[in-house]
């Protein structure tokens, strides 16, 4: 784009200023990208910033403080258990129904991916208070639950459940239309070729959904650690015990202990920088290899 | 491997695709299935590999029937429109593909499978291109990899699903020769579907028309091209003139023009249609015989080597296609406007149900 800027002569002086046909007039192109920059700046460098501000204020010592605390190592331990579980499952159904809906016809399939899209639809609240209605100690199956024993709302269960349905849509809805688009004639010649279905999965399919599915694993766990409101609801914030990150931070900062809640931030918004810087380096490596087997 | 087909019968919701087939496809043979596209063809080609479970009938590769064998244990090789080459994969790992994923007691060594792929690479003239993606290659060699993939896994019957459909007109024309010879020094018995009626008459042995979901005749390209068996076929082989006649002890009328009918003896005027190829009608400048239909020139289209006309007359309701060498149309001396006469060498009848006259 510089290029084509210096490319007009500044001095011209013959009345017809001369442009390539593909080009858009110089306004056109400095108002656009001052405009995209502008966002960037205002709603991406600057939130990150002050959240980094905010927790190193103080200095180092008082962030590391902020984040040994037992209730904040309770909260990210909780956190990083949810991803654990909810990530996998939400992979395996993801890439399932996708399958399902994509190289196959059956009826119901519109209903099927109308359901799938969901939990993006109900308010994270609403989604709570499903499962209160369904397993809390005066709902539907929760007499039975007492009886067995069984802590589901107010426990760990009760906040897998609700981050497992709010982050469902995420993988599915990356991989169907990518499926669908690539049809199933690979998978045919694959099979036709002698190798069994679970090859033709490993080898074949996979390969070629490869970033739709980090890219959806990568939302999915994003949203997963930075659930709020379904979980604010069905986990009864014990301290210590069933408050995720996002819900000690509130709660830090409820308390006016803002460097803490700053600290704990600083150290969600890494978790996900990490997953992004990961991301990135996967598609690099993977680009090279292309590059190298080009030539 | 021969490839018997026992009335196959397949649909989809309210969509006959496929309607009480039988065939049989000899050792060896090359063999096009030619047909409009919903004909059939194809989800005839994917019940015998596999990729499609008939509704009713069976499918035997030499006897031993297959039909509830898995797509993945019946050794076929098949070959897809869109190529269907794994992107992810260089060419080399492509075409060895099928020896890799095979378990290990079965799969062939490393060096092995080095030899061979680089053989097939060879015999479809693309060894050069073993390290590069599919995705770097033309069409004409996308297809070509994809046949020497199919072969990696000697396969007992090759498939062939519209194989050079996706391509232009010139590399089709080499591609197909090619397919021929190659056909020719490996003598696996090899279906191909095409709707090409050019291509399924000069590549293959033998020739299936098929329509709505139905066998319309099978035969020779000499034969299918020659003689038909019902309109249909006439006018899907080529261009075909139709005139009305009437048939009357052994002969058919159009106009003056007296035409020998033997096979309608004993009938008394009646009705019926003669089919006429372009190549097969006469064009006179002057009235020479008397059996000849006065016409007028309505369009002259050179095409190479050959002149088109079209040619406007009383006795048919649409033009007249004629075809001749162009030499021979500059010695009548005729033009565009001008007057001519023409004049059936060949023609087949069918009663205008046709139906009937195919008993």
């Amino acid at each position: 784009m510089s290029t084509s800027l210096t490319a007009t002569p500044p001095q011209d002086i013959s009345s017809t200023r001369w442009r390539r046909a593909t080009e858009e007039p110089a306004w056109i192109r400095l108002t656009l990208i001052t405009l995209a920059l502008t966002f960037v700046t205002l709603f991406l460098v600057l939130p990150l910033t002050v959240v980094l501000y905010g927790a190193f204020e103080r200095g180092i010592g008082v962030w590391w403080a902020a984040v040994q605390d037992p209730d904040a190592l309770s909260a990210i331990r909780l956190t990083l258990l949810i991803v654990a579980i909810v990530v996998p499952l939400n992979t395996v159904f993801g890439i399932a129904a996708a399958w399902a809906i994509a190289k196959f016809e059956f009826r119901g399939k519109p209903v099927l991916i109308s359901l799938i899209d969901m939990p993006f639809a109900i308010s994270p609240v609403v989604v709570g208070l499903i499962f209160v209605i369904l397993f809390g100690s005066q709902g539907w199956l929760g007499p039975w639950l007492a009886a067995h024993d069984l802590r589901i709302i107010f426990a760990v269960p009760g906040i897998v459940i609700v981050i497992a349905f709010g982050t469902l849509p995420f993988i599915a809805r990356e991989l169907i239309p990518l499926m669908q688009q690539q049809g199933k004639e690979e998978e045919e010649a694959s099979l036709t070729l002698g190798a069994n279905g679970w090859k033709t999965f490993w080898y074949v399919t996979l390969p070629n959904i490869k970033w739709g599915l980090i890219y959806g694993v990568i939302l999915c766990n994003a949203r997963a650690m930075g659930e709020f409101g379904a979980v604010a609801v069905v986990s009864g914030r014990i301290r210590g015990e069933t408050n995720t990150m996002p819900l000690h931070i509130e709660v830090l900062y409820n308390e006016y202990m803002f460097t803490a809640a700053f600290a704990v931030s600083s150290l969600l918004t890494g978790l996900a920088l990490v997953t992004i810087i990961i991301k990135s380096m996967v598609e690099w490596q993977e680009e090279r290899r292309q590059r190298i087997a080009a030539t | 491997m021969s490839i018997e087909i026992d009335h196959v019968n397949k649909h989809f919701r309210d969509f006959v695709a496929v309607d009480n087939v039988s065939l049989t496809f000899n050792e060896g043979e090359l063999t096009a299935l030619l047909g409009p596209s919903g004909s059939g063809k194809t989800t005839l080609l994917r019940i015998i590999a596999g990729l499609e479970q008939p509704d009713t009938g069976r499918i035997r590769f030499h006897g031993e029937d297959t039909t509830d064998k898995h797509v993945s244990q019946r050794g076929v090789g098949f070959v897809f429109q869109h190529y269907a080459l794994f992107k992810h994969m260089t060419v080399f790992q492509n075409v060895a593909y099928g020896l890799t994923v095979r378990p290990r007691q079965s799969r062939p060594s490393k060096a092995d499978i080095n030899a061979k792929v680089m053989h097939l690479l060879e015999l479809v003239q693309l060894d050069w291109t073993a390290h590069r993606y599919p995705h770097q290659l033309s069409g004409g060699q996308r297809q070509r990899i994809a046949l020497a993939r199919a072969l990696a896994v000697e396969p007992k019957v090759l498939l062939l699903d519209e194989p050079f459909g996706a391509l232009d007109a010139k590399v089709r024309a080499e591609l197909r020769r090619w397919l021929r010879r190659l056909h020719d020094d490996i003598h696996v018995t090899s279906v191909f579907v095409t709707h090409d009626q050019e291509e399924a008459l000069e590549v293959s042995d033998r020739v299936v028309v098929m329509n709505k979901g139905r066998v319309e005749q099978d035969g020779s390209p000499e034969q299918v091209y020659d003689t038909p068996a019902n309109p249909f076929v006439y006018r899907f082989l080529g261009n075909v003139n139709l005139f009305h006649a009437r048939l009357h002890d052994g002969v058919a009328r159009i106009g003056d023009i007296q035409l020998p009918a033997p096979e309608f003896h004993g009938y008394h005027n009646e009705r019926g249609e003669a089919y006429v190829r372009p190549h097969e009608i006469e064009v006179l400048a002057t009235r020479q015989h008397d059996d000849a239909l006065h016409s007028q020139i309505e369009l002259v289209s050179v095409i190479g080597p050959t002149v088109r006309l079209e040619l406007r007359t009383n006795n048919t309701e649409t033009l007249v296609h004629a075809e001749l060498s162009k030499h021979h149309f500059h010695s009548l001396g005729l033009k565009q406007g001008s007057d001519a006469w023409i004049r059936p060498t060949h023609s087949r009848i069918f009663l205008p149900d046709e139906r009937v006259a195919n008993g």
